[in-house]
């Protein structure tokens, strides 16, 4: 992969130094796109995929079952069983693009939203509900999907997969390592640190920014002055976007991407171009800083009617095959509903478990104040009996 | 007098609109604080009436946040940072800690920090990690820094007025969970010094102390055991540095018994700050060791359990009781 994807722009100058922070980014770049928004196939000299009708099938399931996950999600908090939800919805096709093109030896940094790579990684979507319903703060094994626990910290993870992909390269493996992070974050120090320490170790990390146009209520221009993918230039590897509504694109360039990665050839930036359909979490309100319009537009580049589409119009998916699909959507509906009506309030005592791998006195002196505390209560509930 | 009632959120709002049109050198920058409003809409309206000049939205970076409100106070003007929640200060902690608080002192006293970095923190809303802590011993352990907190209305209101104005950086946490308990503020009168407590609630049997979201406990607290026939007089801290200590020995010196609550974990928290500076001065006084109610050593819970995390009016009873079977 050659670097012209990041080949520098000629810095605008703008002519009044007060208008500058509305003058919007350089003139659209190009996006790697494989499948237009209208379905069309078409070609990039560079990100060539051949996908058989099954493959294409898989990927359309995969975006249809974590799109009804996703809106089951968002339901369930609605009816107040979980606290919180951060949606992914108009992102699907960027996160099973990209996470469809890791191996099961890759390791995955998530933000908060990546359930669609998650569901990729074979994570059980039920157990990326614990922390948005406050029963946990994690809930799954990192190493059993190699996948590591939602970050909510904006950018941190960046550096923790850096590290891990300097890991990887010490013992000579030939795994690869993805991190995931938004525009938003792209401001964060961290981000720069890790962008910094990944091209100085070579480590084979690939970034992937889903760019889904706002951070809450500010908008990309907030964050950068120059297109993101190009920030990757100027700390020595290269970057590349692509229409992150566009499945096929998605997988193609992170597979190359990863693939860089194993042969040694260090970070890579990947900028998916997508949009942030729904509010930035159940509790945003949207309507304060975003027109409607814009989300109209986007919803023409609808990632899952796209692929749906071109497997029509290549009849590689017939009726029966959508139908099943739908019943399927509609039974993993019902399977997070009930799973999530059925976990449990965490026990008390849980509370100071997993502080520390070693203990501790301190938390075992409070742990035996606190149960006594607690017993407290049960003999004044005997005594008035 | 111009009394009106209003919410704590909304008093902030009202004073950082004040402040705004007062001095043309004021500032407000973070995350969201423009069109939005602030996720919390403190700083609502705000960039509609003052414009983008004065309120503005920063890119998602709180080290370049601080960093550049240090910048702009080293030109002249009078920044008022938000971090949009308690646990997201930590990217800028670097900067407050390192820089923030002892530029003062390097230059010898030749310039001038007036920064208010405002935080909501503190738990009781159901929100995911990071969303729900009380950090601020760890800023009050800092010199150089000023840490305060009010929990009503009207404190809201006329401390933000007089962080605005002082010369020294003051980290600003504001209760988050009581946001929209509503309160009377009079908007002509200055109720106190920014860094005095005042007495809640007199008592002659035991003094409770809080802050922030904890006062409002300790009040219902001290309502519950007055059934009960005890009298509890309840000071409100409002300022974690400099400690008013003179009101608590004060107060102390007629109750003969103590026990601070905060919601942060009690190990190193302000209340061991508290204790061991009272039994120094109150030594014959006290009938009873302060004793202190506050959160576990261990990370804030996830929200299903907050519940028997932060300290309630159970546990704030309880430590009543114990100080008062010595
Ligand atoms: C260090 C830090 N600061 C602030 C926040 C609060 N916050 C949560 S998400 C968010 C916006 C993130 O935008 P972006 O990185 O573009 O990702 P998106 O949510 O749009 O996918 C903010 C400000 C945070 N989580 N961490």
């Amino acid at each position: 992969m050659t670097v012209e994807s990041t080949a520098a722009r000629k810095p605008r100058r703008s002519s009044k130094r007060t208008s500058a922070a509305k003058t919007p980014q350089t003139s659209e770049p190009q996006l790697v796109q494989l499948l237009t928004p209208e379905g069309e196939r078409v070609q990039h000299p560079e990100y060539e995929i051949d996908l058989t009708a099954d493959e294409l099938r898989g990927l359309y399931r995969d975006m249809v079952l974590t799109r009804r996950f996703d809106a089951e999600a968002t339901a369930l908090q609605r009816q107040g069983e979980l606290g919180l939800w951060a949606s992914l919805l108009g992102q699907e096709a960027a996160q099973i693009g990209s996470g469809r093109a890791l191996r099961d030896d890759d390791y995955v940094f998530p933000t908060y939203r990546e359930h669609g790579v998650a569901w990729c990684r074979g994570v059980d979507p039920t157990n990326l509900l614990g922390m948005f319903r406050g029963v946990n703060h994690g809930g799954w094994d990192p190493n059993t999907n190699n996948f590591h626990l939602y970050t909510i910290v904006i950018g941190s993870q960046t550096l923790h997969a850096t590290g891990y992909a300097m890991g990887v390269a010490k013992d000579g493996a030939d795994s690869a390592v993805i991190a995931y992070f938004g525009d938003g974050a792209s401001s964060q120090g961290d981000v720069a640190e890790a962008f910094t320490f990944s091209a100085v170790y070579n480590a084979p990390v690939v970034f992937f920014c889903q760019n889904n146009q706002w951070a809450i209520s500010e908008p990309t221009e907030r964050q950068t002055r120059v297109p993101l993918y190009q920030r990757a230039q100027g700390f020595g590897f290269p970057g590349v976007r692509v229409d992150g509504n566009d499945v096929l694109a998605c997988l193609a360039v992170t597979k190359s991407a990863l693939e860089r990665a194993r042969r040694g050839e260090g970070p890579t930036l990947v900028e998916a171009f997508t949009y942030r359909m729904g509010a930035h979490t159940t509790s945003d309100d949207p309507t304060k800083y975003r027109a409607d319009e814009e989300r109209a537009a986007w919803e023409a580049k609808d990632p899952i009617l796209r692929l749906r589409t071109y497997l029509e119009k290549e009849k590689a998916a017939d009726e029966a095959f959508f139908t099943a699909l739908e019943e399927e959507s509609e039974t993993l509906g019902k399977r997070v509903r009930e799973a999530v009506r059925a976990m449990p309030d965490p026990d008390p005592m849980s509370l100071f478990e997993h502080g520390y791998a070693d203990g501790s006195s301190l938390v075992d002196e409070e742990r035996a104040q606190f149960a006594a505390y607690q017993a407290s209560f049960a003999d004044s509930a005997e005594e008035g009996n | 007098m111009a009394v009106e009632k209003m919410s704590i959120a909304k008093a902030l709002n009202e004073s950082l609109r004040l402040a705004l049109d007062t001095d043309p050198k004021v500032l407000i920058m973070g995350e969201d604080v423009g069109k939005l409003g602030g996720v919390f809409r403190i700083t609502d309206g705000l960039q509609k009436d003052f414009g983008e000049g004065r309120v503005i939205d920063t890119p998602l970076a709180e080290s370049g946040i601080v960093g550049t409100a240090i910048g702009m106070a080293l030109r002249g003007y009078r920044p008022i940072v938000e971090i949009q929640f308690d646990g997201f200060v930590f990217p800028a902690y670097d900067q407050i800690v390192t820089q923030l608080a002892k530029m003062h002192a390097r230059a010898l006293g030749k310039i001038k920090l007036p920064v208010v970095v405002r935080i909501p923190y503190g738990g009781g809303i159901g929100a995911v990690e990071h969303h729900s802590e009380s950090p601020e011993a760890l800023f009050a352990h800092v010199a150089g820094l000023k840490v305060v907190s009010p929990s009503n209305a009207s404190d809201a209101y006329w401390m933000m007025q007089q962080a605005v104005q002082s010369d020294d950086p003051i980290i600003f946490f504001e209760p988050k969970r009581r946001y929209w308990d509503k309160g009377e503020v009079d908007t002509e009168s200055i109720p106190g010094q920014l860094h005095k407590a005042t007495v809640a609630r007199t008592g002659t049997d035991l003094t409770l102390v809080a802050y922030g979201p904890m006062v409002k406990v300790c009040l219902e607290a001290a309502a519950a055991a007055q059934e009960e026939g005890k009298s509890v007089e309840v000071l409100d801290l409002r300022s974690m540095s400099p400690i008013d200590f003179d009101t608590i020995q004060t107060s102390v010196e007629k109750t003969r018994r103590l026990v601070v609550v905060h919601e942060a974990p009690v190990f190193y928290g302000s209340g061991a700050e508290i204790a061991a500076r009272i039994t120094e001065r109150c030594f014959y006084h006290l009938e009873a060791p302060v004793l202190r109610v506050g959160g576990y050593h261990v990370p804030y819970p996830p929200a299903r359990l907050e519940d028997e995390y932060l300290p309630g009016l159970d546990r704030v009873l309880d430590a009543v009781d114990r100080s008062l079977a010595y």
